[in-house]
């Protein structure tokens, strides 16, 4: 597994307690699961996604990936409507391990509070987090 | 005897049974027909089934091989935690093949299965009376079955109360199949985290508790093996909100004969009969996960329940608060007459010895490899203890390769990277039918394993070598599974 020094972090996007990625472009928000996250959890064999068109609060739970090790929860990084899932994903999880920010995004989402992703992390904050 | 278990030796290929199929080649000789043939309707015929054409001898050589490429607790140790793999004595295996068990027919009718029903009775008050509770059904088939029941139950019992609630709590701790329980009940989960001594904390319980909480979904001892110490104060808690307490009674095997969860207040348990009451399981046999409750529940369990009547055994079906069935006829019977002979083999005080010598062997394991392996709850355990490879990581060596390389010593590997609060958890339950003898070498391979980890990794990262299949692509297995012979 690789040091946290090792890690890929983009500055260009916001990072949660949980480990996803969020990256907004006017209020449409892409999700997923960050450099660390997709280490951890190793191998990736399946992504469990929502529909198009549920909503959810922020931190609900909207799907799950599943590794060769365990299954992990997603949470919404922000509240909102789906507008896309990646569909790739059906047939080739590994696009999560192999392109975690851009190939293996997971899902866009409608944000309903513009606000909010400006309380998530950024990158040193995140990388605090992570050092403990 | 010093020497490791595993070793090398003969053993055969053996091909799929399909492709020994041969035309015409049979392993029965059919009597005659004593009958006129006659057309069935089309509407009642189809393609037949693709089944293999093979002699005896083809289909024993073939199990015969197949069990020998295998690993099972009458082979070796098998320390698979939250699983309770003890040995599965052969008196249960015979008395269940006694005629007139075996013979029993569903559908004979409750005059010729007086027999049947009077064990299925004095099963289910053995299991009252060593769990602590008023009444118990047979008839869920497994233990993520009898949770289920028991959701169902406490579910009824809202209903009945006039309100039904919306959220279950279910800690971290808890066994993995709870929240899928729930869910099919139609609630929520709330997921509540242990306390720094891997048990829940009674604030934190009090602070998610409210009168829109079904329950709470306890596992005790938990998936850390650890003994939730304010189980009584939580019940409290719950029940003051109304709500009611599911215990998971999967890790039983700790407790047996020392405390009954219907003393400490938990209002529905499950059983595993195939975990704690030796019936053979992981392949070996279907499941079977009684559920006991308190008088106040009694109304719910499922139909059809056994009642005695002076001296006759009835089956009753007339219970309008009923969950109504969860299993064709009347569960596994097979299995309750092993897990019935199990009973009075020990009694009660070998049912206590069971306990307490779980929890010896396995508080023995811990002290013993806790210089070996990162122990990351460093407290006295129940019947096991989770250790993680945190010792391991700066030679690159996981979890994963120690527990395969356990193979090659001649061990089944341990659970791994499970309970989820453990990163990287190795799993051990060494139960109570495993001698000092066995253990010891167990914890010797271990031992050495750990060895090998510093000075011959590669050793690791290629195991197994000596079984019959070795590292298998769990990867293209689960990506791309392949799932007809």
């Amino acid at each position: 597994m690789k040091e946290i020094d090792d890690l890929n972090l983009p500055e260009d996007v916001k990072y949660t307690k949980d480990h996803e990625w969020a990256n907004a472009e006017g209020d449409t928000v892409t999700i997923g699961i960050n450099d660390y996250a997709q280490d951890q959890l190793g191998e990736i064999v399946f992504v469990e996604l929502p529909e198009v068109g549920d909503t959810f609060s922020a931190e609900d739970e909207f799907g799950s990936v599943e590794s060769v090790k365990a299954v992990s929860e997603l949470y919404m990084p922000i509240s909102g409507e789906i507008v896309a899932v990646n569909e790739n994903l059906e047939d080739a999880p590994e696009l999560v391990n192999e392109d975690c920010y851009q190939g293996g995004w997971i899902i866009k989402v409608k944000s309903s509070d513009n606000s909010e992703i400006n309380e998530l992390m950024d990158k040193a904050a995140y990388l605090e987090m992570l050092k403990g | 005897m010093t020497r490791q278990p595993g070793t090398s030796g003969l053993i055969f290929n053996e091909p799929n049974v399909w492709d020994k199929s041969r035309d015409g080649r049979c392993a029965i000789s059919l009597p005659r027909a004593d009958v006129d043939r006659a057309p069935l309707d089309p509407a009642l015929t189809g393609d037949a089934p693709d089944l293999p054409q093979l002699s005896e001898l083809d289909v024993v050589r073939h199990y015969t091989r197949l069990s020998q490429w295998n690993f099972g607790v009458d082979s070796g140790m098998y320390p698979l935690g939250s699983c309770t793999m003890k040995y599965n004595p052969k008196t249960n295996e015979v008395q269940a093949a006694r005629q007139g068990f075996a013979g029993a027919h569903p559908l004979a009718g409750e005059a010729f299965s007086q027999g049947t029903l009077r064990l299925m009775y004095e099963l289910e008050q053995y299991l009252a009376e060593i769990t602590g509770y008023a009444g118990v059904t047979l008839q869920p088939a497994a233990g993520a079955h009898g949770e289920l029941a028991g959701m169902l139950i406490i579910h009824a019992y809202h209903a009945k109360q006039g309100r039904q609630r919306s959220k279950i709590i279910i800690p971290d701790t808890a066994h993995g199949t709870n929240p899928a329980s729930a869910t099919l009940c139609g609630y929520k989960s709330i997921n509540l985290k242990s306390g720094p001594k891997g048990i829940l904390e009674p604030d934190a319980v009090a602070a998610v508790m409210d009168e829109d909480t079904a329950g709470i979904m306890i596992t005790n001892p938990n998936t850390l093996g650890l003994f939730e110490e304010h189980i009584k104060e939580i019940c409290d808690i719950v029940h003051a909100k109304g709500g009611l307490v599911y215990g998971d009674g999967a890790n039983m095997n700790a407790i047996m004969g020392v405390v009954k969860p219907g003393d400490a207040g938990i209002d529905v348990l499950h059983l595993n009969l195939h975990k704690t009451f030796s019936t053979p399981h992981g392949g070996g046999g279907p499941g079977s996960g009684p559920v006991a409750v308190t008088e106040a529940l009694i109304p719910f369990l499922p139909v059809p329940r056994v009642e005695k009547e002076l001296d006759t055994f009835k089956l009753v079906s007339d219970c309008p608060d009923t969950i109504g069935r969860m299993h064709t006829f009347y569960g596994h019977f097979g299995v309750m007459v092993k897990a019935y002979a199990y009973i009075l083999s020990m009694g009660p005080r070998g049912l206590l010895d069971a306990s307490r010598l779980a929890v010896l062997n396995a508080n023995y394991i811990k002290d013993s490899l806790k210089d070996t392996l990162n122990l990351p709850y460093d407290r006295p355990c129940m019947h096991e203890c989770v250790f993680n490879d945190a010792r391991q990581k700066s030679y690159h060596i996981t979890t994963m390769d120690m527990a395969k390389r356990l193979l090659d010593y001649g061990f089944h590997p341990p659970t791994v990277y499970f309970p989820l609060v453990v990163e990287g958890a190795f799993m051990v339950e060494p139960t109570e039918t495993e001698s000092k003898d066995d253990i010891d070498q167990f914890i010797n391979a271990v031992k050495a394993i750990a060895k090998e980890a510093e000075s011959a990794p590669e050793k690791l990262t290629r195991a197994p070598v000596l079984p019959k299949v070795t590292r298998l692509d769990e990867v293209s297995a689960a990506r791309k599974p392949c799932l007809r012979g």
